[in-house]
């Protein structure tokens, strides 16, 4: 099945019965899939006017307790960012997916990796975090989604599938993750007080500052927990590496192939591929630095995920970026070409 | 095995209409015909047949695609040379429709040249392993809405039931029977299932009218 197909059926068997959207090339098959699908299992599909619109009926659900998603993107996901930061600001759980395409602006249909920051950074006013995970397979498109609506239950806050137009689009064989039974509590969820109790609010507007630093405190100490405990990698080949690449999504296969020829050449290289990419494997990147003599980042942006491996290995070793941009796919050729002159000594 | 002068490709998204019209136009031009393929989908972004432009330029067969297909634009346009199909009827015509009945939308517009001619046929991709057509019954529904969206009826069903690579032999059997119960259901014959070339020695006698996919388009 496609990508984004593999996505909306995992998402309905992890038990998400709403789904709100707006059409966006290349995810719109994440909308048409649910469209067709929702209807037939008494769920809610609903085309919304518009992506901020779309991703505020998210905020709606999620303040019940329930399961609920949208997809978009790149242009789409920006204009949902308000909405991503009142639902990370009510501590809701929610799934945004992103079907990453080529930018800034209008950009352009074909695949890209450029809204890194925007993930993982934030992307919206406040300070705030969001689980972000990049599959690598459709299988993966199809597992990571369950992880996704866990982490967001266990942690009462929104979780991202960043994905770009290629893993989007592209067909694979899946094997569909079973219908998920796993519930979590949610005792500060809207479903009516029937008289019985006193009633929740859901909300992230805080009168006195004391108290909404207190809760911004609060969150990050959550964050740290799941720094800890939920850190997501695949190590390729990395026991005698001396060329550590790092890189995430559909470029990750591209270099595993890459990987493959320069080891048949002989040159001692292997991958960290990040599946988190908040939180980010850090602990493992930094032991790799003690080990490698240099990284390279494999990415479709202009060097976004560097940072993040530079800030987790403290600039001990040189990082490199290998990239294409704008739509373009690196080639396995051309990594490979990167692993080569980086063995021979380095470029910048 | 008969062909019309124009053949039309249509189905659910993904089923697989792209690669058969690129196969179906090799195996018309090496029976000595002179082929043009048509890529009318408006609606996929990527993997369109412009992607074979080269296997179909050196083997001399046309290809009429919009100057946006495979482009970094979202432009669901037709290109002006379609026309040409119904002008020169020496020619043997592939028309690779879009998915669904979105899809089928813009086929409606040739539906009377095409019916005026009476010389086609309009064949079903069906696979069987996608998500939303693994039985007859979800299979004629979508055949259904198509129909309406362009205008013109299904004359044969194509099995083309495939997991990509991983496809096995078995695989392939298993999904005869549903796709014949397509054919009863439907009424319409079923007029071969397609299988990559490494299956059709494995199949060859246990399925009647196999159809091998030579040319195959791997992205990553």
């Amino acid at each position: 099945m496609k990508g984004n197909e593999a996505i909306a059926e995992a998402a309905i068997r992890a038990g998400c019965m709403h789904y709100f959207g707006y059409p966006i090339t290349p995810q719109t098959e994440i909308a048409a899939y649910m469209a067709k699908r929702m209807p037939k299992i008494g769920g809610v599909f609903l085309q919304a006017e518009s992506e901020i619109a779309a991703v505020n009926m998210v905020l709606g659900v999620a303040a019940t307790g329930k399961r609920v998603m949208t997809s978009s993107s790149s242009p789409g996901v920006s204009l949902k960012s308000e909405g991503i930061s009142y639902l990370a600001g009510s501590d809701l759980p929610a799934l945004i997916v992103n079907v990453q395409r080529g930018g800034p602006g209008l950009g352009g249909i074909q695949p890209s990796q450029s809204d890194y920051f925007q993930a993982v950074k934030g992307g919206s006013h406040g300070d705030f975090k969001k689980i972000v995970l990049a599959p690598s397979s459709v299988q993966e498109m199809a597992s990571l989604t369950s992880t996704a609506f866990d982490l967001a239950d266990k942690y009462r806050m929104p979780a991202m599938i960043l994905a770009d137009g290629t893993m989007g689009q592209m067909m694979e064989p899946v094997e569909l993750p079973e219908p998920n039974a796993k519930t979590f509590d949610k005792p500060w969820a809207l479903t009516g007080t029937k008289g019985e109790r006193k009633h929740n609010i859901v909300n992230s507007l805080y009168l006195k500052p004391e108290e909404l630093e207190k809760t911004n405190f609060e969150r990050y100490e959550r964050y740290k927990e799941i720094e800890e405990n939920e850190v997501l990698f695949e190590e390729y080949l990395m026991d005698d590496a001396e060329i550590c690449v790092v890189s995430f999504g559909i470029t990750a296969r591209v270099a595993k192939n890459a990987i493959v020829e320069a080891r048949a050449k002989g040159i001692k290289v292997g991958m960290i591929r990040p599946i988190t990419l908040w939180p980010f494997p850090n602990k493992v990147l930094r032991a790799a630095a003690d080990k490698c003599k240099a990284f390279i980042s494999v990415e479709m942006n202009m060097g976004q995920m560097m940072e993040d491996v530079q800030l987790a290995i403290e600039c001990k070793k040189p990082v490199y970026l290998c990239n294409r941009v704008g739509g373009m796919i690196p080639s396995p050729e051309e990594v490979l070409a990167k692993i080569e002159s980086v063995n021979e000594g380095g470029d910048k | 095995m008969e062909s019309k002068r124009i053949t039309l490709l249509a189905g659910h998204y993904g089923s697989g209409k792209t690669n058969i019209a690129v196969n179906y136009a090799f195996y018309l031009k090496n029976l000595g015909k002179d082929v043009v393929v048509a890529d009318l989908d408006i609606v996929n972004p990527y993997f369109r047949t412009r992607d074979s432009v080269d296997e179909l330029n050196e083997a001399g067969i046309r290809l009429i695609s919009s100057a946006f297909a495979s482009s970094n634009v979202d432009l669901p346009a037709l290109p002006q040379d379609v026309y040409s199909i119904f002008d020169n009827r020496s020619e043997s015509a592939i028309m690779d429709i879009g998915g669904d009945d979105r899809g089928a939308y813009a086929l409606g517009r040739y539906a009377d040249f095409i019916k005026d001619e009476n010389d086609y046929e309009m064949l079903f991709v069906f696979n069987k392993y996608r998500p939303l057509t693994p039985t007859a019954e979800d299979a004629v529904e979508i055949m259904r809405e198509i129909e309406a969206a362009c205008k013109i009826g299904f004359t044969a069903i194509v099995n083309n039931s495939n997991l990509g690579e991983i496809t096995t032999p078995e695989d392939v059997l298993a999904s005869v029977a549903e796709a014949e119960r397509l054919s009863e259901f439907s009424g319409l014959p079923l007029k071969m299932t397609t299988v990559t070339e490494n299956l059709v020695n494995n199949l060859n006698g246990k399925i009647p009218n196999l159809f091998p996919l030579t040319l195959q388009k791997k992205i990553v």
